[in-house]
C-alpha cells in the first residue's frame, strides 16, 4: 500500500462514517420492533430521545461522505505521479481493480444519506412520525453499503503499489481502449449532446407541469435520475472536451483541479444537489396518502423539484457557457 | 380548555425505586381563571403541573387542549380546530405546542447567569425564528410594563429579588402564551413581594389569560383573585373548591 | 426559509455569547486541539515542501542516466560505452559525468565534487556552495584543502562562492575542474561516474533504456519519471508515517474532547434544563451544541494551521527537520519556498476536525435530552 495523510484521513473518514451507520442501523432494529407513540412509557420515551441522535449522526455522515468523496478524487489525483502512465485521477483510480467500485459506491453513498435525510425531514414534520419505521428500515440498507465503501475503499489502497504501469486518462478515456469507459468516450458528440439536451428538456417540461400542475412527480424524479446519469455520459463523452480543448481527453476528473478553476466542484456539487433533490421528490410520492403529510408534503416535494431544476440549470448553464465561450469546436 | 382524563405518570417503572407521581388524575380546567394546585411537598403538585404544561408526557391517560392554540401550525390543511390531544405528541411537537401556549415561572425563577435581562427575556423567542429587531422590541416593551427599562443591560446576577421575579415573570409572557403556569413562585419571596407577584397575576388576568399556580403558601391560595383551590396529596386529588 | 435562518442567528447569537461567558472551561482543550493541528500540519506542509523542492530539483535532472554495475553495485563506467549508446535510434547525444562525494572530517559532512559540463575551470581552483562557505567560514580567495585517495593532501583555492539561489541542490557543492577530480579519486581517464542520454522523443525513453540493457547487460539506465515517482512515494510514506505516529496525539485528542463535552458542570446543565423548560427544543440544544464545536473547530484549526505554516516556512520546520529531512548538517538555513495546497487543508481537516466533531457528538446528545421539567424536580 502507499501510506499517504491523506489516505489516513480517508480511511479514518470511512470508519468513522461506518460505525455511525451501523449503530443508526442497529437502533433502527429497536425501533421497528419496539415504537410506540401511543405509549408514554419510559422505553418509548427513551427511543424517541434517541432518534434526534440517529439524525444528528446521519447528518454529519453525509457532510463527511461529500467531502471524502471528493477528497477521494483528490487523493487519486496527488497520487498519480507514483504511476507510470497514469497522468491523472483516472489513471489512479485504475491501478488496481478497485478504484472505480470505491470511487462509485462513494457517489451512491451520498445520494442515499441525501434521500435518507429528505425523509427523516419530511417524517419530523408529521406529528406522528408516519415514515419512522420505513426509513430505519432504509438504514438498514444503507449500513451494509457503506460498510462496502469502506471496505473496497481499504482494499484499494491497500493493493495501491507505486510504479504498477496503468493505462492514464489518455487511454482509458480516449476511443481506442476497450471497456465501458471507453464506450462512453466513443458515442458520437452528436448523439451524446442529442441526448443531453433531449433529457434536459424532458426534466424541465415535466418539472414545470409538476410545479404548476402537481401531477407527473414520478416521472419528473425519474428524468431528474436519467438525467444525472446522461450528464455523467455527457461529461465524458463531450462536455469536458470543451473545458480541456483537446479533442482526445475525456477524463472527468481533471475539471476539479486548479488549472480549470475548480469548476468542476461547482459542476459535480450542482448534478449531485440535483439528483438528491430530483429523486427525493419520487422517494417521498408513495407517502402521498398519509394523512398528516397530506398538508405539507406536496409543498415539500415541489420545493425539492425547483432545488432539482435550479441545480440542473446550474450545471447546464455552465456546461453551455463554456461551449459557447470556447474557441474550441468538435470537428 | 385543559382536560385531564386518569393521567398517571410513573418514574423508574418496574425497577425497585419506581414511584407513581401523578396516579389516575381527571381534571378540567377553564380558560381566563386562576387556579392553584395546593399541596404539601411530594405531594405530585409539581409533577401535575408538568403534565400540564406539556413539559412531560404521561405515562398513561389523556391531555386534551382547547381553544387558541396553534392546532394550524400541526394541521395545516384544517382539521378539527377545537381540540389537540396533546398525549401521544413527540417531544418535537409537545414543545411547539409548549412554547405558544404557556409561559413558565419557576421557584428559583431560573435566570441565565452572566447574559443581561434583555437577553434572558428574548431567550424563549429564539427558537420561533422571528426577526431579531421584532423580538428585541417586544422584549423591551415587557421590561417597560414591569418597570425594568433601565435594568435592560444589567447582568442577571446584579438584580435584586423583586426585580429577578419580575424578570422571570416578563420571560414568561415573552411569546405572548394564553396560559402562565407558575411553580412555588413565592417560596423566594417575602409577604411585601408575594403580594406584589399576586397583583400582577390579577392584572394578567383582566387582560384575558389563565393562569395555573402550585403553591403551598396561605398568601397564594387565599388570595382574592384566585378562582378555584385544587389539593393534591400523594399524586391523588384530593379536594376542589369548584 | 427566513424564519429558519432567523433562528439559527439567533441560536448561534446565544452561542457566541455563552463561550465567551465560558472561556476558561475550554481553554485547555483550545490549546490541544491548536497543538494536534500544529502538529500534524507542519508534518504535512513539510512533506509536499520537500517533494516540491524535489521535483524542481529533478526538473533539471537529465532524462535518462546510465550507471555501470558491478557486483550489483555501482561502479564507474567505461567511456568506450559512450559510442555504442550514441549509435542507438532516437539518441540525441550521450556525454559523461564526474562527480563524487568527499567527507570533510572537520565539520562532519559529506560534500558533492563535480566536474561542471559548461564551464571549464583551471586547475588549482574550486567554486564551493554557501553551505559549506558558511559552515567553514571559507570565502572568495580562501584555500581549502582536501584528502586525497593515497592519502596526500591538496590545496585549492576558492575562486567564488556559488549564488544561494538554489540552496537545496548547491549548498555541499564543490566545482573543480577535470584533472583534479580524477586526481583526487584517482580515476583514470578511461572511466566516467555516469553517462548522461538525451533523447530526442520523450515517448521513446524506456524504449531506449531497453536496448541500453541488452546492447549493455552490466549497465542500469534511470529515467527521471523513475526519480520523481521514486522521491513522491519516499516522502508520501514519511507523511504518512508520521501522520500514523500523530494518530496517538489525535487519540489522545479526541478522548480529551469528549471528556470535556461529556462533563458538563453544574451550571451548564441546569442552563440547558432552563432552556428546555421554556421552550427550546431537543434540536435547538443540539444546534447550540453544534455551532459551539463549530466555532472551537474554526477557531484552533486557523491558529494551528497559522502556527504550522510559520514553522515550516518561517522557520524551517525546526522542530521536525531532523527527522523528516535527514539529510546532512549542511542545511541549517535551509528555508523551503511557502506553498500551500488547498488540498492539503481539506486533508488535515479531515484528520482533526471530522474526528473532533464525531466525538462531540453523543455528549452534545445526552446534553440535550435533559427533561424540560427537571429544573421544576430539582
Amino acid at each position: 500500500m502507499i501510506l499517504h495523510p491523506a489516505i489516513v484521513a480517508l480511511l479514518l473518514v470511512s470508519l468513522l462514517t461506518t460505525g455511525m451507520t451501523l449503530y443508526g442501523a442497529y437502533f433502527g432494529i429497536g425501533i421497528m420492533r419496539r415504537w410506540n407513540l401511543k405509549s408514554g412509557s419510559e422505553g418509548q420515551l427513551a427511543l424517541e430521545r434517541r432518534t434526534y441522535l440517529i439524525s444528528t449522526l446521519l447528518a454529519y455522515v453525509l457532510i463527511f461522505q461529500v467531502g471524502s468523496l471528493f477528497l477521494f478524487v483528490q487523493t487519486a489525483e496527488s497520487l498519480h505521479n507514483q504511476f507510470v502512465g497514469a497522468m491523472c485521477a483516472a489513471g489512479s483510480l485504475n491501478v488496481d481493480p478497485y478504484g472505480y467500485p470505491a470511487f462509485l459506491l462513494k457517489i451512491l453513498n451520498v445520494i442515499l444519506a441525501g434521500l435518507w435525510l429528505i425523509i427523516n425531514h419530511v417524517d419530523n414534520g408529521a406529528h406522528d412520525y408516519p415514515l419512522i419505521k420505513k426509513k430505519y428500515a432504509l438504514l438498514l440498507v444503507l449500513a451494509p453499503l457503506f460498510l462496502a465503501e469502506s471496505v473496497v475503499q481499504t482494499l484499494y489502497f491497500l493493493e495501491l503499489k507505486a510504479d504498477v504501469i496503468t493505462s492514464c486518462c489518455g487511454s482509458l478515456f480516449s476511443s481506442e481502449g476497450n471497456g465501458v469507459s471507453s464506450d462512453i468516450a466513443a458515442i458520437p458528440a452528436k448523439a451524446a449532446m442529442a441526448g443531453f439536451y433531449l433529457s434536459f428538456g424532458l426534466t424541465f417540461v415535466l418539472g414545470g407541469i409538476y410545479w404548476f400542475k402537481g401531477k407527473l412527480g414520478g416521472l419528473f424524479s425519474f428524468a431528474s435520475g436519467l438525467f444525472f446519469l446522461v450528464s455523467c455520459i455527457s461529461l465524458i463523452s463531450f462536455i469536458s472536451l470543451y473545458f480541456y480543448e483537446l479533442p482526445t481527453h475525456h477524463c472527468p476528473f481533471c475539471i476539479l483541479q486548479r488549472e480549470y478553476h475548480y469548476i468542476g466542484y461547482l459542476l459535480y456539487a450542482a448534478l449531485l444537489t440535483g439528483v438528491v433533490s430530483g429523486l427525493g421528490v419520487g422517494v417521498l410520492m408513495p407517502f402521498a396518502g398519509v394523512g398528516s403529510l397530506a398538508g405539507s408534503l406536496p409543498l415539500f416535494q415541489k420545493r425539492l423539484a425547483m432545488v432539482c431544476l435550479v441545480a440542473y440549470l446550474l450545471f447546464t448553464g455552465i456546461a453551455i457557457c463554456r461551449m459557447i465561450g470556447t474557441d474550441f469546436t468538435l470537428g | 380548555m385543559i382536560k385531564l382524563l386518569n393521567v398517571r405518570k410513573g418514574f423508574n417503572l418496574g425497577r425497585p425505586n419506581e414511584f407513581v407521581a401523578v396516579d389516575g388524575v381527571t381534571l378540567s380546567m377553564e380558560a381566563n381563571r386562576v387556579t392553584v394546585l395546593k399541596g404539601p411537598s411530594g405531594s405530585g403538585k409539581t409533577t401535575l403541573l408538568s403534565l400540564i404544561g406539556c413539559m412531560a408526557r404521561p405515562t398513561s391517560g389523556r391531555i386534551i387542549l382547547q381553544r387558541g392554540l396553534p392546532r394550524e401550525y400541526l394541521f395545516p390543511n384544517g382539521g378539527d380546530t377545537t381540540e389537540v390531544e396533546v398525549t401521544s405528541l413527540p417531544e418535537r411537537f409537545l414543545t411547539e405546542i409548549r412554547r405558544r401556549t404557556f409561559g413558565f415561572i419557576f421557584q428559583q425563577f431560573n435566570l441565565l447567569k452572566g447574559i443581561t435581562v434583555l437577553e434572558n427575556v428574548m431567550l424563549p423567542a429564539f427558537p420561533l425564528g422571528e426577526k431579531h429587531g421584532v423580538v428585541k422590541k417586544r422584549a423591551l416593551a415587557l421590561l417597560e410594563m414591569f418597570g425594568l427599562s433601565g435594568r435592560a443591560l444589567a447582568k442577571v446576577e446584579w438584580l435584586s429579588g423583586g426585580e429577578a421575579q419580575r424578570v422571570a415573570i416578563a420571560r414568561a409572557l415573552m411569546n405572548n402564551p394564553p396560559v402562565i403556569i407558575a411553580d412555588e413562585p413565592t417560596a423566594h419571596l417575602d409577604s411585601k413581594l408575594s403580594s406584589a407577584f399576586m397583583e400582577i397575576i390579577a392584572r394578567l388576568k383582566d387582560q384575558g389569560k389563565t393562569a395555573i399556580i402550585a403553591s403551598h403558601d396561605p398568601l397564594v391560595f387565599e388570595a382574592k383573585m384566585v378562582d378555584r383551590v385544587i389539593s393534591v396529596r400523594d399524586g391523588m386529588l384530593e379536594g376542589d373548591t369548584a | 426559509m427566513a424564519r429558519w435562518i432567523e433562528k439559527y442567528r439567533s441560536i448561534l447569537d446565544f452561542t457566541l455569547s455563552s463561550l465567551v461567558r465560558r472561556k476558561g472551561k475550554n481553554l485547555s482543550l483550545l490549546v490541544v486541539y491548536v497543538l494536534v493541528v500544529f502538529m500534524l500540519g507542519s508534518a504535512m506542509f513539510l512533506t509536499e515542501a520537500m517533494k516540491r523542492e524535489a521535483s524542481l530539483v529533478l526538473k533539471g535532472a537529465p532524462e535518462m542516466v546510465i550507471q555501470r554495475l558491478l557486483q550489483g553495485r555501482y561502479d564507474p563506467i567505461p567511456m568506450s560505452y559512450l559510442e555504442k549508446i550514441r549509435g542507438i535510434r532516437g539518441v540525441i547525444s550521450a556525454e559523461p559525468r564526474l562527480w563524487g562525494y568527499i567527507y570533510d572530517s572537520a565539520i562532519g559532512a559529506n560534500y558533492t565534487l563535480m566536474v561542471p559540463r559548461n564551464v571549464a575551470l583551471p586547475s588549482g581552483e574550486i567554486m564551493i556552495g554557501n553551505g559549506i562557505s558558511r559552515r567553514r567560514m571559507i570565502y572568495s580567495k580562501d584555500m581549502m584543502s582536501f584528502n586525497l585517495s593515497n592519502g596526500s593532501s591538496r590545496v585549492f583555492t576558492v575562486r567564488d562562492v556559488i549564488s544561494p539561489e538554489s540552496e537545496l541542490v548547491s549548498a555541499d557543492l564543490v566545482l573543480l575542474s577535470e584533472g583534479d577530480f580524477r586526481e583526487i579519486f584517482e580515476l583514470p581517464s578511461t572511466h566516467a561516474t555516469d553517462l548522461v542520454v538525451k533523447i530526442r522523443n520523450p515517448k521513446e525513453l524506456v524504449t531506449v533504456a531497453k536496448k541500453v540493457m541488452e546492447l549493455l547487460p552490466d549497465t542500469r539506465p534511470i529515467i527521471r519519471d523513475e526519480m520523481v515517482r521514486t522521491y513522491d512515494s519516499v516522502f508520501d510514506w514519511r507523511g504518512g508515517i508520521v501522520t500514523v505516529l500523530l494518530m496517538m496525539a489525535l487519540l489522545a485528542f479526541v478522548i480529551l474532547a469528549w471528556e470535556k463535552a461529556s462533563g458538563l458542570s453544574a451550571d451548564e446543565k441546569r442552563e440547558i434544563g432552563i432552556l428546555k423548560a421554556i421552550g427550546w427544543e431537543t434540536s435547538d440544544v443540539i444546534a447550540v451544541k453544534a455551532y459551539e464545536g463549530l466555532l472551537i473547530s474554526f477557531f484552533s484549526f486557523t491558529v494551528g494551521i497559522l502556527l504550522a505554516y510559520g514553522h515550516v516556512f518561517f522557520f524551517s520546520a525546526a522542530l521536525f527537520a531532523p527527522a523528516m529531512k535527514g539529510w546532512s548538517v549542511l542545511y541549517p538555513d535551509f528555508r523551503i519556498t511557502p506553498f500551500v495546497d488547498p488540498y492539503q487543508v481539506a486533508v488535515l481537516f479531515f484528520l482533526t476536525v471530522v474526528p473532533y466533531t464525531v466525538a462531540t457528538i453523543v455528549p452534545s446528545w445526552r446534553a440535550a435530552i435533559v427533561d424540560p421539567d427537571s429544573v421544576m424536580r430539582s
